[in-house]
C-alpha cells in the first residue's frame, strides 16, 4: 500500500502538520513522513478534506520542513497481534524494544477498538484476591473491573500496582493472569523498577510491555494505551486469557491530549484540557470487562498521579466518572510510614457487592467491611476533636474508636510488600481480631449472627 | 430531487461535510461507501454539515453521501417495551446478531420487530369518527401493559374498515374514508415534541418508595427533577431506584454516555425484580436506551431525544411515564464536541451558546397533559447531572437548575460517610408540595404536610445547633437541645438513610413513611415528658425498644409491627421516670 509521496506541507504547528493538494485521504489514516536526512516519522490523519489534511506526528515535529515527504499508507493504525506477544517488551508504537524479532502477526487489529455492545456484556462478579487487606476487605476488586489508583507524586503507587500484579488471584479457580503493562511518559528509573520486579518474580514471562518513557515522543503516548488494550483484547477474547492491564501514568497521557488540543486551537474545556477528554478516556477505560460467550476478561488498573494532590483536578475527576471506583493513596499515611498507604475512606469499589459474600469470599464480608469503615471513619473524626478538646472529654465509646483508628492503620493497613494475605484468615479473621478491641455493643454494623460465629470472644464480652 | 447524491468534502471525527446535495435540516443521510448513518445539522452555502452516528475512521473525501428524505425518527408501536436500544433506536440484541459482541458499523436495524404478529383488538367500528390521538384498538404488549394503538397526529376521518386479529406492525388494521391506512406502527421525528391538547398542573406525586424523596422533596407526576452530584455520590443508584420502584406505568431509562456495565446490570436485574403494584417483572414496563461513553458521541446526542419521544408516545396513550437520563452532562458534552467541530462561537466553558435552550426544550417535554383524545397522561423527567469536580456552578448544572422544579443535591461528604442516599437535606428542594398537599391529605393522612414540616424544621434546627456543638461540645447544651440533636440523628439514621441494596429497606410506601416519621415525633414527645419527669437523657435515648424500632425497618413485615414497637418504646421511656 505505498502511495505517492507528497511534499505539500503548508504549516507545522506543535505536533501537527498541515498539507494540501492530496488525493483523498482517509480519516484516521496512517502516515509516514520522510525527513530530508532520511529519518522516518509516523503520524495519523486528524482531519481530511479535498483542500487540506491535518496530520498528528507521533514523534513530534522537530526537524520537519516543507521538503519533508509524506506518504499515506492507505489504512488506519493496526497492530500485529499474536500470542507471542506474551513475554515481550515493545515500544510505545508497538515495535520490539527488547532486541527480539518483530511480532509475526496472527492478525492485524484496529487499535481504536470497537465498543462492546452493552447487551453482550456480562456483569463482573468474581472476586480477585490481591492479598492486600485494605483492598480485599474494603474495596474488593472483581474480574473485569476498571479500578484506578489515584495517587500523587512521591507515593508508592508503583509498589502497590506491582504487588497486585504479583499476588492477584481468583479464589475459585487456578486461572492465572497475564499482565499487559503500559508505560506512558514514566521515567527510566520507574520503568527499570517495574521491569526488575517483573523479572525477579518471573512475571515478565507472563507479561507484555508497551513502553513509552519520559524522553520518548509525547504524542506517541496517545496510541500506546490503545496498543496495549488491543493486545489485551486479543489475548482475552481470542485466547481466553484473564488479562490485568496496568497503565501508568494516565496523567502523562492527558497532558499529551491537551497538547494536541492546543495545537489545533480547540476551545479548551476545564483547565485547558480538551472538552472531549471524558469520551477519550472512556474509549480506554470501557475496554475493560467480560463478554458473554468468551472465557477471557480484561481488568484494568490505571495509575494516575493527581496534580497538586487534588482529586477534583480534571484527570482524576473525569477518570472517577468513568471507572468503577478508585483506590486513593494518602500522603498522610505514607508520611506516617504506613505501607500500603491506602485511605479506604474516599476509596470505593462499585462492583464489590457483586463479588463478595457467601460462596464468593465469606458470608460476613459485607458486615465486617461496613464495620471497619464506620469505626475507622469515626475514629479519624475523633482525632480532630481530640486536638481541640483533649481526650478527657471523650466517653468510653469514643475512646475505643479513637484507639481503633490507630490499630486499623498500624496493623490492618500496614503489611509488607511481599505479604500476601488470604481473604479468610489473613484479612477477615484479622479484622475480627482487631475489632474485638471495641466493645461489642458499639459494633452496630455487625449482624448478631456473625458476632456469634466469628467474634474471637475476648475478655471484654 | 436531482441532487439526491453528493460527495464527502471533509471529515473531522464525527462531523462530515458534504457537497452536491441540498438536504433539509435534520434530514438523515447515508455517508460513505459503508452507508453510515448521519444527520444534517447545519447548512452552510453549498455545504451540508452532517453528524455521523458511527465511527468515521477510514472514510475518505469523495465517497458518496445519499439523502433519505427522512428526518431522524423513531418507530413507535407494540414491541418497544422490554427492549434495549442504542441512541438511534437500533435494538442492541439485533446488532449483536449481525456484528457480534463488538459494535462495528454500517448496519441498519429496525426499532420494532416488523415480522412479529400482535393480536389487535379494535375498539372502534365502521362509521365511527376518529381523530388524531384516538385509540382505535389495543394490543396486550406485555403481561402488564396494554398498548393502545392510536390515530397518528394530523390524521382524522370516518372509519371505513377496521380489522381484528393477528397482524404485524406494518399491516393495515384500519382504513379511513379519506383513504388513510392506519398501521400499528407510526414514525415520529425525535426532535419534535408530540402534540397534546393542554398541559395540566401536576397534582399527584410520583411515588418512589425512597423516603427522603417522597417525604421531603417529592416529584410530581409530569414534573422535572435534577440530580447533580460528583462521581460516586449515587446518581445512578438513585436513578435505578426510581426506575425500579416509582409508581409510573412506563419507565424509559436512558444510559447516556455512561458505563456499559451499568446497563448490563439493569438488563440482568430487571427481569427478576417484581413490581410491587402489579406483581409482574419490572422489565415488562421498561424501555432502555444505552449509548455508553465509548459509543459514538453523535448518537449520544440523539439518545435523549429518542428516549423522550418514546416516553411521549406512551403518555399519549394515557399512561404515566417516568424517564431517567443518566447523565445529561454527557449529552451536553456531546453537544459541545459537535459544536466545536462546527467551529461555532463557544459560550461558557466551551459549551455552545444554545446549551441552556436545549436543556429547557428537553425538560419542557415533560408534563402532565390532556392528550389529543382527551385522556390524562404524563411524562416525568429525572436528569442526572455530573458537574466537573462536583461544583455545580458550571453551565450544565446551572442550566438545569433554572428549569427543573426539584433539586436532589448529592453530597460528596455524605457519600463519604456512607450516608445513602447522599442527598443533602439542607440544600435540596422541591417546588411541588403546595400542589401535592391536598393529595397527601386525601390519600395518606390529613396531617401529612404538617408532619413533613416538623421533620424538616427539626433538621434545620439541628444544623444550627451543630454549629454551636462544633465550638463547645454537645455537653454544654441544655438537655432539651441535646434531645433535639438525638431526634435529628434519628431522622437521619432511621428515616433518611435507606439502603438501596437491602431487600426490605430498598422500598417504603408512603403510609409506612408517614408512620416512621410519626414514630420519630412521638419519641420526641415521650422523651420530653420523661425528661420533665426527671429522667436522664442517657436512659431515655438508650431504651432497648428504640433500637428495636430502628433496626426493625430491615425486617419484612415491619409495617405490621411498628405500632406495637412504638407502644413498647413509650412504655420503656415512661419507665425511666420511675427508676429515678
Ligand atoms: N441508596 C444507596 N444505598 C446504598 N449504597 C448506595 C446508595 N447510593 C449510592 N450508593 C453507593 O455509592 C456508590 C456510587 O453510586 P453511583 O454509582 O450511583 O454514583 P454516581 O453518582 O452515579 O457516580 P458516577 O457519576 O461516577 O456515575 C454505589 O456503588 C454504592 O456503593
Ligand atoms: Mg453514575
Amino acid at each position: 500500500m505505498t502511495g505517492k509521496e507528497y511534499r505539500t506541507i503548508t504549516d507545522v504547528k506543535g505536533p501537527l502538520v498541515f498539507l494540501n493538494k492530496t488525493e483523498p485521504v482517509a480519516f484516521g489514516e496512517i502516515v509516514e513522513l520522510r525527513l530530508s536526512d532520511g529519518t522516518l516519522k509516523n503520524g495519523q490523519v486528524l482531519d481530511t478534506s479535498d483542500d487540506q489534511v491535518i496530520v498528528q506526528v507521533f514523534e513530534g515535529t522537530a526537524s520537519i520542513d516543507k521538503q519533508t515527504g509524506i506518504k499515506f499508507l492507505g489504512d488506519v493504525f493496526k497492530l500485529p497481534v499474536s500470542k507471542d506477544m506474551i513475554g515481550r517488551i515493545l515500544d510505545g508504537a508497538g515495535r520490539p524494544r527488547d532486541g527480539g524479532p518483530p511480532i509475526v502477526a496472527d492478525e492485524m487489529a484496529d487499535i481504536i477498538g470497537a465498543a462492546i455492545n452493552p447487551y453482550s456484556r456480562q456483569s463482573p462478579s468474581s472476586f480477585i484476591q490481591t492479598g492486600i487487606s485494605a483492598i480485599d476487605a474494603c474495596t474488593s476488586l472483581v474480574r473485569g473491573q476498571k479500578l484506578p489508583i489515584f495517587s500523587a507524586s512521591g507515593l508508592p503507587h508503583n509498589d502497590i500496582a506491582l504487588q497486585i500484579a504479583r499476588q492477584a488471584k481468583l479464589v475459585d479457580s487456578d486461572d492465572d493472569f497475564v499482565v499487559v503493562f503500559c508505560a506512558m511518559g514514566i521515567t527510566a528509573e520507574e520503568y527499570n523498577f517495574f521491569v526488575h520486579d517483573l523479572e525477579r518474580t518471573g512475571a515478565l514471562e507472563n507479561a507484555c510491555l508497551f513502553v513509552n518513557l519520559a524522553d520518548d515522543p509525547a504524542v506517541e503516548r496517545l496510541i500506546t494505551p490503545r496498543l496495549a488494550l488491543t493486545a489485551a483484547e486479543y489475548l482475552a477474547f481470542e485466547h481466553d486469557y484473564h488479562v490485568l492491564v496496568i497503565y501508568t501514568d494516565m496523567t502523562n497521557y492527558c497532558e499529551s491530549l491537551r497538547q494536541i488540543g492546543a495545537a489545533r486551537e480547540e476551545v479548551p474545556g476545564r483547565r485547558g484540557y480538551p472538552g472531549y477528554m471524558y469520551t477519550d478516556l472512556a474509549m480506554l477505560y470501557e475496554r475493560a470487562g467480560l463478554v458473554k460467550g468468551k472465557k477471557g476478561s480484561i481488568t484494568q488498573f490505571p495509575i494516575l498521579t493527581m496534580p497538586g494532590d487534588d482529586i477534583t483536578h480534571p484527570i482524576p475527576d473525569l477518570s472517577g466518572y468513568i471507572t468503577e471506583g478508585q483506590i486513593v493513596i494518602s500522603r498522610e499515611l505514607h508520611q506516617k510510614g504506613i505501607y500500603p498507604p491506602i485511605n479506604v475512606l474516599p476509596s470505593l469499589s462499585r462492583l464489590m457487592n457483586a463479588g463478595i459474600g457467601d460462596g464468593k469470599t465469606r458470608e460476613d464480608h459485607k458486615s465486617v467491611s461496613d464495620q471497619l469503615y464506620a469505626a475507622y471513619a469515626q475514629g479519624r473524626e475523633l482525632r480532630g476533636l481530640v486536638a481541640i478538646v483533649g481526650e478527657d472529654a471523650l466517653n468510653e465509646r469514643d475512646l475505643q474508636l479513637l484507639k481503633f483508628a490507630d490499630i486499623f492503620e498500624n496493623q490492618f493497613l500496614r503489611q509488607s510488600r511481599d505479604e500476601d494475605r488470604d481473604i479468610g484468615k489473613g484479612t477477615l479473621d484479622y479484622a475480627w481480631e482487631l475489632l474485638s478491641n471495641i466493645d461489642t455493643k458499639y459494633l452496630v454494623r455487625l449482624d448478631q449472627k456473625w458476632i456469634d460465629k466469628y467474634h474471637p470472644n475476648d475478655k471484654k464480652n | 430531487m436531482s441532487e439526491e447524491k453528493g460527495v464527502i468534502y471533509r471529515i473531522s471525527g464525527p462531523v462530515v461535510t458534504a457537497i452536491g446535495i441540498s438536504p433539509r435540516m435534520y434530514e438523515v443521510v447515508r455517508v460513505g461507501n459503508e452507508g453510515l448513518m448521519g444527520e444534517v445539522i447545519e447548512l452552510h452555502g453549498d455545504q451540508s454539515v452532517i453528524q455521523v452516528y458511527e465511527e468515521t475512521s477510514g472514510v475518505r473525501p469523495g465517497e458518496p453521501v445519499i439523502r433519505t428524505g427522512q428526518t431522524l425518527s423513531v418507530q413507535l408501536g407494540p414491541g418497544l417495551l422490554t427492549k434495549i436500544y442504542d441512541g438511534i433506536q437500533r435494538p442492541l440484541p439485533e446488532l449483536e446478531k449481525t456484528m457480534g459482541v463488538f459494535i462495528t458499523r454500517g448496519v441498519d436495524a429496525d426499532g420494532l420487530d416488523l415480522e412479529k404478529n400482535w393480536n389487535f383488538n379494535p375498539v372502534v367500528k365502521v362509521g365511527d369518527n376518529v381523530a388524531s390521538g384516538d385509540v382505535i384498538g389495543t394490543v396486550q404488549e406485555t403481561t402488564t401493559i396494554e398498548h393502545r394503538v392510536m390515530i397518528p397526529p394530523g390524521i382524522s376521518g370516518v372509519v371505513k374498515e377496521i380489522k381484528s386479529g393477528d397482524f404485524n406492525v406494518t399491516q393495515t388494521i384500519c382504513v379511513l374514508d379519506g383513504g388513510d391506512e392506519i398501521k400499528m406502527m407510526q414514525k415520529w421525528p425525535v426532535r419534535t415534541p408530540r402534540p397534546f391538547t393542554k398541559k395540566h398542573a401536576p397534582e399527584v406525586p410520583l411515588q418512589t418508595g425512597q423516603r427522603i424523596l417522597d417525604f421531603l422533596f417529592p416529584l410530581a407526576k409530569g414534573g422535572t427533577a435534577g440530580i447533580p452530584g460528583p462521581f460516586g455520590s449515587g446518581k445512578t443508584v438513585t436513578q435505578q431506584q426510581l426506575a425500579k420502584w416509582s409508581d409510573a406505568d412506563i419507565v424509559v431509562y436512558i444510559g447516556c454516555g455512561e458505563r456499559g456495565n451499568e446497563m448490563t446490570e439493569v438488563l440482568d436485574e430487571f427481569p427478576h425484580l417484581i413490581d410491587p403494584k402489579t406483581g409482574e417483572a419490572l422489565m415488562n414496563r421498561t424501555t432502555m436506551i444505552a449509548n455508553t461513553s465509548n459509543m459514538p458521541v453523535a448518537a449520544r446526542e440523539a439518545s435523549v431525544y429518542t428516549g423522550i419521544t418514546i416516553a411521549e408516545y406512551f403518555r399519549d396513550m394515557g399512561y404515566d411515564v417516568a424517564l431517567m437520563a443518566d447523565s445529561t452532562s454527557r449529552w451536553a458534552e456531546a453537544m459541545r464536541e459537535i459544536s466545536s467541530r462546527l467551529e461555532e462561537m463557544p459560550g461558557e466553558e466551551g459549551y455552545p451558546a444554545y446549551l441552556s435552550s436545549r436543556l429547557a426544550e428537553f425538560y419542557e417535554r415533560a408534563g402532565r397533559v390532556e392528550t389529543l383524545s382527551g385522556g390524562d397522561g404524563s411524562v416525568s423527567v429525572i436528569g442526572a447531572v455530573s458537574p466537573p469536580g462536583g461544583d455545580i456552578s458550571e453551565p450544565v448544572s446551572q442550566g438545569t437548575l433554572r428549569i427543573v422544579k426539584v433539586f436532589w443535591g448529592l453530597d460528596a461528604g455524605l457519600a463519604r460517610q456512607r450516608h445513602f442516599p447522599a442527598i443533602n437535606w439542607l440544600n435540596s428542594y422541591s417546588l411541588y408540595p403546595p400542589s401535592l398537599d391536598q393529595w397527601y391529605r386525601d390519600n395518606i393522612k390529613s396531617d401529612f404536610p404538617e408532619i413533613r414540616t416538623q421533620i424538616s424544621s427539626l433538621l434545620q434546627v439541628e444544623a444550627e445547633l451543630q454549629e454551636i456543638v462544633q465550638l463547645v461540645g454537645s455537653d454544654a447544651l441544655p438537655v432539651d437541645q441535646q434531645l433535639t440533636l438525638e431526634v435529628a440523628r434519628m431522622i437521619r439514621e432511621f428515616f433518611l438513610q435507606q439502603n438501596a441494596f437491602h431487600d426490605v429497606d430498598t422500598y417504603s410506601d408512603l403510609k409506612l413513611q408517614y408512620t416512621m416519621a410519626k414514630a420519630i415525633l412521638s419519641f420526641q414527645e415521650e422523651s420530653k415528658k420523661a425528661l420533665a419527669g426527671g429522667s436522664a437523657l442517657e436512659d431515655v435515648v438508650n431504651v432497648p425498644a428504640r433500637t428495636d424500632l430502628m433496626r426493625g425497618r430491615f425486617e419484612s413485615g415491619y409495617e405490621d409491627r411498628i405500632e406495637e414497637m412504638l407502644d413498647d418504646m413509650s412504655k420503656q421511656i415512661a419507665d425511666t421516670m420511675e427508676t429515678d
